[in-house]
């Protein structure tokens, strides 16, 4: 399956002439078993992708909810190899929404890259997203993962200007995140009038592959009026609030009408 | 490790910014232009004579430089009194950059980065510190230059030193208290990434040891090796022939690496001292070579402190500017091929140090130089008489004079009171 699926999720997003919605959580948050009701739940709650953050003690490009959550996720016991765990019991009952891991590289590197792509690839993971791993420093990473058929996720941000871009994009697969604000997650929201042109950009560069968008979302409005240029809106921080606010069910709560919001955005 | 030929160790890094396999660039895709930015705007100073010379006359006239090169005489004959079989022991000499205006020599690069960052056009500087010498330092250029501060500063490293956090108030710079994590260095540096990722128009990340993303740890490196440069000059001047050995302590490793550049193609010992805090096995400690295993962090790939899942650990040392679970990547290279050497010395041996040296010498050291001092006899007695050591006084102790009488107030039966 891995990048095959990633890739039927978007066709059929297409075909509906729709953006994709993707739900961020972070494993272990606030513990296993609350963590896979999350996990279970979210696919019927209408995401389209399910984005499972591993924590990390230096979450460098998080701001409060998403470092928080990684902490209390730490403090539960998680770790990179329980959160292959977590998806391999998820993958028990659900094979067609893809899931994507997000995180640093650091617990990546620790547990070898190709141990790791060959045990993500077994639990059913379909691709990974690594913050802190540009694309200079990528290619060994890339080259473990693609024989297991594992998208290594790009990333683009307004600061990505045209002369870098193709370098940005250049053995993309799956699809193509764009930060949209310069900051860390959960903070600062983009100017939809901005994204469009963005993703525009991307999308030309990367050969047409969807481009998702996130950062700062929080709203269903601001969902939707991402959700008119770009294939997928992301949403993870104001999730991970309410989930540790209000619990899974509030947290499935918001991600339906988030998905809703998503759904009908270009009717 | 891929030790490279003879007399191309100060070739390095790479154009990828590679020391071996160390070093690189693992920051986040917002931040990647702008360490490219960076890395344009410093080469392009480096090889600019009109930059050069107004940094060389800031470091004259406004840091203090050259530092002086000066022979400890009576902790030499301490050290000889001690040798087993007496009196076979090195001299031991003490670059003096304690006596840099702010009082160590974290300014030698905060003079460098703020003349680069004025030539980009930045109007804000943003920086990370531990002891608050960094901090000091940036706040002190940021003053004489008219331009924003902002520090982040681990909340426990706020409390305990507070004379630090005082003197950055005082020279108008913003000190912003960091809580999470164990709210150390590491703490203070990933705040500061945050800031910088958030203001990407108008910042500078001012690093303050020679660590992070390529080219923070060769720019760090060449501000801080007038320190060797010096060193070598006043060594060839004073004794006719370079030291035996180099010794520095290591907390992201600007002073060491500072001292050692200059003599990496002489035969020349380079010996780094990593702080063992409460000991290498009590798991409370900073000595990421000597204790811990490669991995990424704060924008490089080098020796960190982490668990089996990847988990950075939090590093303890008494002194706030060893505390940090990590290495510049160009000494986690000079350990592998063998190029230098690192040794340790903990809380309690630093502290016995620290006063050895204010009343033999009549200087208060910082605790960071304290840990090179702990070690410092032993390597003079293996060098052995005839021959010269250079120990890089990096920074003067009035910082650290709580943090002692608390230490050995808590310690009544201390060894280094009963000593002397
Ligand atoms: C006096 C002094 N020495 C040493 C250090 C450690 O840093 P580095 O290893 O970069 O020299 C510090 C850091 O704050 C310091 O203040």
């Amino acid at each position: 399956m891995s990048v095959a699926r990633l890739d039927a999720r978007f066709a059929l997003c297409r075909a509906e002439d729709r953006a994709a919605f993707v739900a961020y959580l972070m494993a272990g948050d606030p513990d296993a078993g609350r963590s896979l009701a999350l996990l279970r739940g979210l696919s019927a709650a209408g995401a389209d992708v399910i984005e499972l953050g591993f924590p990390f003690s230096d979450p460098m490009a998080e701001g409060p909810p998403i470092q928080r959550a990684s902490l209390r996720a730490l403090e539960a016991g998680t770790t990179l190899a329980s959160t292959l765990e977590l998806v391999r019991r998820f993958r028990a009952g659900e094979r067609d929404t893809p899931l994507i891991l997000m995180g640093y590289l650091n617990p990546v590197l620790s547990y070898g890259y190709d141990r790791f792509s060959s045990d993500a690839a077994e639990a059913g993971v379909d691709g990974l997203l690594v913050v802190d791993c540009p694309p200079e420093e990528a290619d060994d990473l890339a080259d473990a993962l693609d024989p297991h058929g594992l998208a290594l996720v790009r990333l683009a941000a307004p600061t990505t200007d045209a002369a870098r871009l193709p370098a940005v994009v250049r053995r993309a697969s799956g699809f193509v995140y764009y930060v949209s604000v310069a900051g860390v997650t959960g903070v600062k929201s983009a100017a939809a009038e901005t994204v469009a042109p963005a993703v525009e950009r991307i999308r030309a560069a990367a050969g047409g592959l969807p481009v998702a968008v996130g950062f700062g979302i929080r709203t269903p409005e601001q969902a939707a009026a991402v959700a008119q240029a770009a294939d997928a809106v992301v949403v993870g921080s104001a999730l991970v609030d309410t989930l540790a606010k209000h619990g899974v069910e509030a947290a499935l709560g918001q991600a339906s009408a988030l998905a809703q919001a998503v759904r009908n955005a270009r009717r | 490790m891929n030790a490279p030929a003879a007399n191309t160790w100060s070739a390095y890094p790479d154009a990828r910014g590679r020391f071996g396999d160390y070093g690189g660039r693992y920051v986040a895709e917002t931040l990647m232009p702008l360490v490219l930015e960076l890395d344009g705007a410093y080469r392009a100073a480096k090889g600019d004579p009109a930059f050069q010379a107004e940094l060389d006359d800031f470091l004259t006239h406004y840091v203090g430089r050259p530092s002086p090169l000066y022979f400890a005489e009576r902790l030499t004959a301490h050290h000889a009194g001690n040798g087993a079989k007496g009196g076979g022991c090195a001299r031991i000499w003490f670059k003096r950059d304690e006596l840099n205006h702010t009082g160590a020599h974290k300014i030698n690069n905060c003079m460098g980065q703020i003349l680069l960052a004025r030539r980009m056009g930045r109007t804000r500087i943003i920086a990370e510190t531990g002891a608050g010498q960094h901090g000091v330092a940036t706040a002190t250029v940021c003053a004489r230059f008219g331009l924003p501060c902002v520090i982040y500063m681990g909340a426990t490293d706020v409390e305990r030193q507070k004379p630090n956090v005082f003197r950055m108030r005082l020279l108008g710079a913003e000190i912003v208290p960091v809580t999470s994590g164990r709210g150390t260095l590491k703490d203070a540096m990933n705040e500061a990434m945050r800031d910088w990722v958030t203001n990407v128009e108008d910042t500078y990340y001012l690093i303050g040891t020679a660590a992070g993303p390529h080219p923070y740890p060769a720019m760090v490196r060449d501000f801080q090796a007038v320190i060797g440069r010096e060193a070598r000059a006043q060594m060839l001047e004073r004794a006719g022939k370079l030291p035996d050995a180099c010794v520095a302590s290591i907390g992201g490793g600007s002073n060491a690496i500072g001292l050692f550049h200059p003599f990496l193609e002489d035969d020349v010992r380079l010996i780094g001292i990593e702080a063992a805090g409460h000991g290498l096995t009590s798991g409370q400690h900073a000595a990421s070579m000597t204790g811990g295993r490669p991995g990424v962090l704060h924008g490089n790939k080098t020796y960190l402190l982490q668990d089996d899942d990847g988990q950075i650990l939090d590093a303890h040392s008494i002194s706030a500017g060893l505390d940090y679970p990590g290495i510049g990547p160009e000494h986690a290279w000079l350990k592998d091929s063998g190029r230098a050497e690192y040794r340790t010395a903990t809380d309690m041996e630093a502290l016995a140090a620290f006063q050895e040296c204010a009343r033999l010498e009549g200087i208060i050291p910082a605790l960071e130089p304290a840990h090179a001092l702990a070690r410092v006899g032993e390597i003079a007695r293996e060098v052995g008489r005839g021959g010269d050591v250079v120990l890089n006084m990096c920074g003067r102790g009035d910082k650290d004079i709580y943090t002692v009488a608390d230490a050995l107030a808590g310690h009544a039966d201390h060894p280094a009171e009963t000593k002397l």
